[in-house]
């Protein structure tokens, strides 16, 4: 039989599954043991026990100076200011993004403005940023939307225009407005798209955050990584690393389960 | 008294002439079918009445009005395919029909919805698609799709009916089906109607009129040098005997 058509029945797809995961902690568990061999003082690579235990201080005892448990006050922040960007370049992706894809006025005014402006690299701007607005919530926060804002932009407009002509003259010879083709033909058809386009650009829109937190920041979990990374402290930047994948990953699944729950047309078309 | 009026008719794409001099009159109430071959003008011809497109040059008026720059609720549109919303339930794809107009959202008020969407079961209801009226088109087979397209295209309450082969995608049965829905629909509301069909035994079954477009003028050398036009227009009432009521049995066999 053909590699192509091999498929693997249930209890091998969770077997395949966990392998790499598996895989991975099997090397570093023993990478970790043959460097404690050598040197049992070694931060490199902590034990995978030490790492827990880390994580147990860490999420549950608060700081001694402050009495605040520093884990939840970086994560509360870093979701703020993740929240806050991706929020503002959804919204605009989807406002801009519809005109260009709708209004053949827009499209022409905007549409090669965007292009261009989806060139620029984010981070080669972020000192403009925090020149312009300082170092304060602002210039992180404009980091990330102006990070993943042109492609919102783009992709909203691409899937504006796919929209098949007839349902836009079909709405037509039914009496809407513009407006009203917009709200009710055009919007409710692009977001599913705008929801998989997000899903798509947290990727980018974390790494926008954790940069911008490394650089100027007094709290948030991009901060407090690269703050530890000066006391070696590996222990503590895995378990945050850790942490900002499985955030990364419920954000994920919500938006997945968002998407299904409230336009289940879009699944079945 | 005509109510369509298309005199001297043009249509160019980038200098390319794809239809010239089509003239045509059409009563109010007549079912015009439209034949030709592939790439003939006539699809183009429909765009020009829905004003979805303008011509190069002539006139259409409607009711001796000129069109307006835009597809307006005046003609109502079914396409071959996409011609419903699919993001709406089939309920709310007839609702969509009094609601998109209704202001400048397009959303209607809670009583004015209520009332919208007792109408839309009643034709629902009428059109044999109630059973499904909490479902998304695209769990609707292809008839099913084109009966709601042509019944949200009226409930708009068009005065004019624009088909552009809107039975093309569908099986030999479902369109014998589709034939007497279109039919039914046409006596009961008495529609100006123009359909583009492929189908040339179609087109005298359901048109009063049989337009073809073709080019009269042919260059073999440059076969795109010259437009398309109306070369016949066939009576095709009382089964496509032009012109004649016989008082007596002709023996002709007339189909069905």
């Amino acid at each position: 039989m053909r590699l192509i058509n091999r498929r693997p029945g249930p209890p091998a797809v969770a077997a395949l599954a966990a392998l790499p995961f598996v895989a991975v902690a099997l090397i570093y568990a023993s990478a970790s043991a043959a460097r404690r061999a050598e040197n049992p003082q070694d931060r490199l690579l902590p034990a995978p026990a030490q790492i827990l235990d880390t994580a147990g201080r860490l999420l549950f005892e608060p700081d001694r100076r402050t009495g605040d448990i520093l884990f939840w006050i970086d994560t509360a922040v870093s979701l703020q200011r993740l929240g806050l960007g991706v929020g503002i370049a959804a919204l605009t992706g989807l406002v801009i993004g519809l005109a260009i894809g709708l209004l053949p006025l827009a499209r022409a005014g905007l549409a090669s403005f965007v292009e261009v402006l989806s060139l620029i690299p984010p981070l080669a701007v972020l000192p403009i940023l925090f020149l312009l607005l300082g170092l304060g919530e602002t210039a992180k926060v404009a980091l990330i939307a102006i990070g993943i804002t042109p492609f919102l932009i783009r992709d909203m407009a691409g899937r504006t225009a796919e929209i098949p002509p007839e349902q836009i003259v079909k709405a037509q010879t039914l009496g809407a407005s513009s407006l009203a083709i917009a709200l009710r033909v055009a919007l409710p058809q692009v977001m599913p798209r705008l929801i998989q386009s997000v899903r798509l650009a947290l990727g980018p829109a974390w790494l926008f955050l954790i940069a911008a937190e490394a650089i100027a920041s007094e709290a948030g979990l991009g901060y407090r990584i690269f703050l530890v990374r000066r006391f070696l402290a590996m222990d503590v930047i895995l378990v945050y690393v850790a942490w900002i994948t499985l955030l990364a990953f419920l954000i994920d699944r919500l938006l997945r389960y968002a998407s299904r729950r409230f336009f289940p047309w879009a699944e079945t078309a | 008294m005509s109510f369509v009026t298309v005199t001297d008719l043009f249509l160019d794409y980038d200098r390319r002439p794809i239809l010239e001099r089509v003239n045509l009159t059409a009563r109010e109430g007549e079912f015009v079918a439209i034949v030709g071959a592939s790439g003939c003008g006539k699809s183009s011809f429909l765009r020009l009445l829905l004003d979805q497109e303008r011509p190069s040059r002539g006139t259409i008026l409607v009711d001796g009005q000129p069109l307006t720059g835009e597809p307006n609720r005046q003609r109502g549109i079914v396409f071959q395919r996409y011609s419903v919303f699919p993001h709406m339930t089939v309920r709310d794809n007839i609702v969509a029909a009094e609601a998109l107009g209704a202001n400048p959202l397009g959303i209607l008020g809670r009583s004015a919805r209520r009332d919208a969407r007792a109408r839309a079961e009643a034709t629902l209801e009428r059109i044999g698609l109630a059973h499904v009226a909490g479902s998304y088109p695209s769990a609707l087979s292809g008839g099913m799709q084109q009966r709601l397209a042509i019944a949200q295209a009226l409930a708009a309450k068009p005065r004019i009916l624009l088909l552009d082969e809107p039975f093309g995608a569908l099986d030999p049965g479902t369109r014998l089906r589709m034939h007497d829905f279109l039919s039914d629909i046409r006596t009961e509301t008495g529609m100006t109607i123009f359909m583009v069909t492929h189908d040339l035994p179609e087109a005298f079954k359901l048109g009063d009129r049989v337009i073809v477009f073709d080019k009269t003028r042919w260059d073999p050398q440059a076969p795109e040098a010259y437009g398309a036009t109306i070369t016949y227009d066939f009576d095709a009432r009382h089964g496509g005997i032009p012109y004649q009521t016989p008082k007596e049995d002709p023996h002709v066999p007339v189909p069905a």
